[in-house]
């Protein structure tokens, strides 16, 4: 896999600090670091996995990616296709310049439950970004909006219902159908099958990876289950902290599990299936909080190899290789860890 | 002592009365909860285990009915009838937190914010039991410093706020622990926390079962946890038990239909990417508009017009049982 391959999204440093306001004046006592200091290349038709627990800033590096949140520093550079856009920082971008490039990166929110308008038809909900981009005719809109639903799966004449008509299953479709609706380059997933029952995630994940196919689309896709990903990603960042402890293929990640804390992660998911029992690591503790995070490696003060390297100097994420391909992780240790594991 | 029957429900039918409509909730379910001995009772949303584990406790709310069946709890005094008990009685509130205890969903909620957590946990200390006041406390420090809480007698002094989620379910499961009951129902105690934290309060739980014998009725719907966990298991679909045995029943040898789609359904880690999922075509049915006969029917790639009618419950195994009119000749295909 070392062909050279086709950069969409390149995010360079990229912090996101949200201010903590305290007293009469309202004064900047803190930041919580949700996003802190993240180098990564997305490839155009990959489907990226982040992963990692609640509070370690994995939405909040997806929204960020779509300047929903804005960015204290770093840069979102984005390639168009074949280089005709040429390559752009979003994070310099003005609102009103942003509008062109949300055509090419949409969002798929995790609760199918809130993310439609109550108040709207489904046709009232997706003719919206249809307008924005030029589709003057209602008439084109309609067909358009149709065609949509048929590729989710969903009949046609359901344009003109509204969302409580639909099971959370069909309301993530539509949510499917919407960001699908302006034709984008990369969409955002997050946790986009957590609140569903598990047959009808099975059925949510065909469709985004059928989807992916006919329109040669790239998914960041953000979530806590590790298994999903394990099924639908071609690589897996997992983050801790706001940063990206380690980043690998796939079938690599979870073969040579190198960060200590991707191996506690994965081996406390129950797995169904009675042969392949695994020794859990069980992480004392809960994840510290990203006020004052730990200084040095912020996994220190919960794990077991912790030397003293460890709570005075940050690891960098660095490349090795394993089993040929290219492995990133950040830990002082990786050399004696890799025969513990 | 272990493998005792601690609780046993037979033919339960919890029925919801709303608008001159009719939810059959719980539909005719039996099963033994064991001393020492985890069932799990898994399932969809909507298919009735919640409510199967409200009827145990009797906190259902006032427009449903046990309509039928039975439910006993074997205590060391004789046989009580659970459904027969007044649901505010002296009786029912006496067992309700000391003999059986509850474990609820959401630790977010399941706790108030305006009271301390010592004062919760002692709460049903001071209401089972005739300890001192000073007695009730150091017994609730010694809760909080079992469940792994660091500083206890600091941390009881705390509010609600001020525990992380993983922490509430531990103080929540102290709480429920505090009596020492002989029966545990669990309503999915981690689906609204994280894995690492999931994998401490798990290690908890299996503690209790074996130190206490504690027999332990776990809900969830995660077949991961079910492989980890279980000693024994109930799948249910619309209010029906479709299929019960033990782990390895269920997990290597499933004959319901709608067990093997939802086995087949999940990702399994470590399966990596080749792995088949066949998802489950259609969706559950509207609890007011159910289909006729076999709930799971329209869903279902073996039906046939014999599906109309319900089956009949049958035993393949002395522990392993099924209801569905065709799980022979489905097992023939394997």
């Amino acid at each position: 896999m070392t062909e050279s391959r086709d950069v969409i999204l390149q995010l360079r440093d990229l912090k996101t600090y949200f201010a903590l306001r305290q007293g009469v004046f309202q004064r900047v006592t803190g930041f919580v670091k949700a996003v802190d200091g993240i180098n990564l290349d997305i490839y155009r038709g990959e489907v990226l996995g982040l992963v990692g627990e609640s509070g370690c800033g994995k939405t909040t590096l997806g929204k960020s990616i779509l300047q929903l949140i804005r960015p204290t520093a770093g840069e979102i550079t984005y390639h168009g296709a074949d280089g005709t856009d040429g390559a752009v920082d979003m994070c310099c971008l003005s609102d009103a310049e942003m509008v062109a490039y949300r055509k090419k990166l949409q969002i798929v929110f995790q609760d199918p439950h809130s993310s439609l308008n109550p108040a709207f038809t489904i046709f009232g909900s997706l003719q919206d970004p249809l307008k924005k981009y030029g589709v003057k005719s209602k008439k084109e809109r309609r067909k358009i909006i149709g065609d949509l639903l048929e590729a989710v799966n969903l009949q046609r004449d359901y344009m003109d219902r509204y969302p409580h008509e639909f099971s959370g299953g069909q309301r993530q479709r539509i949510g499917i159908a919407r960001a699908l609706s302006v034709e984008p380059e990369l969409i955002v997933c997050d946790e986009a099958v957590s609140a569903l029952d598990v047959s009808i995630q099975a059925q949510v994940l065909q469709l985004l990876m059928d989807l992916k196919k006919k329109r040669n689309l790239t998914y960041i896709f953000i979530t806590h289950d590790l298994s999903v990903t394990e099924y639908i990603c071609d690589r897996i960042a997992v983050m801790y902290l706001g940063r990206i402890v380690e980043l690998a293929h796939t079938e690599d990640l979870y073969e040579h599990r190198l960060h200590p804390y991707t191996q506690a992660l994965l081996s406390s998911i129950p797995v169904a299936d009675l042969d392949r029992k695994t020794k859990r690591i069980v992480l004392e503790g809960d994840v510290p909080s990203p006020i004052n995070p730990p200084s040095g490696c912020p996994f220190h003060p919960r794990c077991r190899f912790a030397k003293d390297i460890c709570s005075t100097e940050v690891p960098a994420l660095r490349k090795v290789v394993t089993g040929g391909k290219e492995h990133h992780v950040s830990c002082h240790l990786v050399d004696d860890t890799v025969t513990a594991a | 002592m272990t493998g005792e029957v601690a609780l046993s429900v037979k033919n339960l039918k919890t029925f919801f009365y709303t608008n001159n409509r009719c939810n059959k909730a719980v539909n005719g379910v039996s099963f033994d909860i064991k001393k020492g001995r985890t069932l799990c009772v898994v399932g969809e949303s909507g298919c009735g285990k919640s409510v199967t584990a409200s009827t145990i406790m009797q906190l259902l709310p006032s427009l449903s009915r046990i309509e039928e069946g039975s439910i006993t709890y074997h205590a060391e005094a004789g046989d009580i009838r659970i459904d027969q008990l007044d649901r505010d009685g002296k009786e029912m509130r006496r067992i309700r937190g000391s003999e059986i205890a509850m474990i609820f969903q959401d630790p977010m909620t399941a706790l108030n914010p305006v009271y301390t957590i010592g004062f919760q946990i002692g709460e049903s200390l001071k209401y089972h039991t005739d300890l001192s006041a000073k007695a009730r406390h150091a017994k609730v420090v010694d809760l909080l410093a079992n469940m792994g809480i660091p500083e206890p007698e600091r941390r009881a002094k705390e509010y609600p706020h001020k525990y992380s989620g993983g922490m509430r379910q531990r103080a929540l499961i102290a709480m429920a622990m505090s009596c020492n009951p002989k029966i545990l129902i669990a309503d999915e105690p981690t689906t609204a926390l994280d894995v690492t934290i999931q994998a401490q309060i798990f290690r908890l739980m299996d503690e209790l079962k074996e130190q206490h014998g504690t027999a332990i009725m776990l809900i969830t719907h995660d077949m991961g946890v079910v492989a980890e966990l279980a000693d024994e298991v109930i799948v249910m679909y619309m209010g029906n038990i479709v299929e019960a045995g033990t782990v390895d029943d269920i997990l290597r040898r499933p004959k319901h239909p709608y067990t093997r789609a939802l086995l087949d359904s999940i990702p399994v880690l470590g399966r990596g990417r080749n792995q088949d999922i066949k998802s489950i075509r259609g969706a559950t049915p509207d609890p007011y508009q159910r289909p006729k006969g076999c709930q799971f029917s329209p869903r279902c790639d073996f039906a046939t017009e014999t599906c109309s009618a319900m089956p009949d419950e049958e035993y393949i195994t002395e522990t392993h049982r099924v209801s569905c009119h065709h799980y022979k000749d489905i097992s023939q295909h394997d």
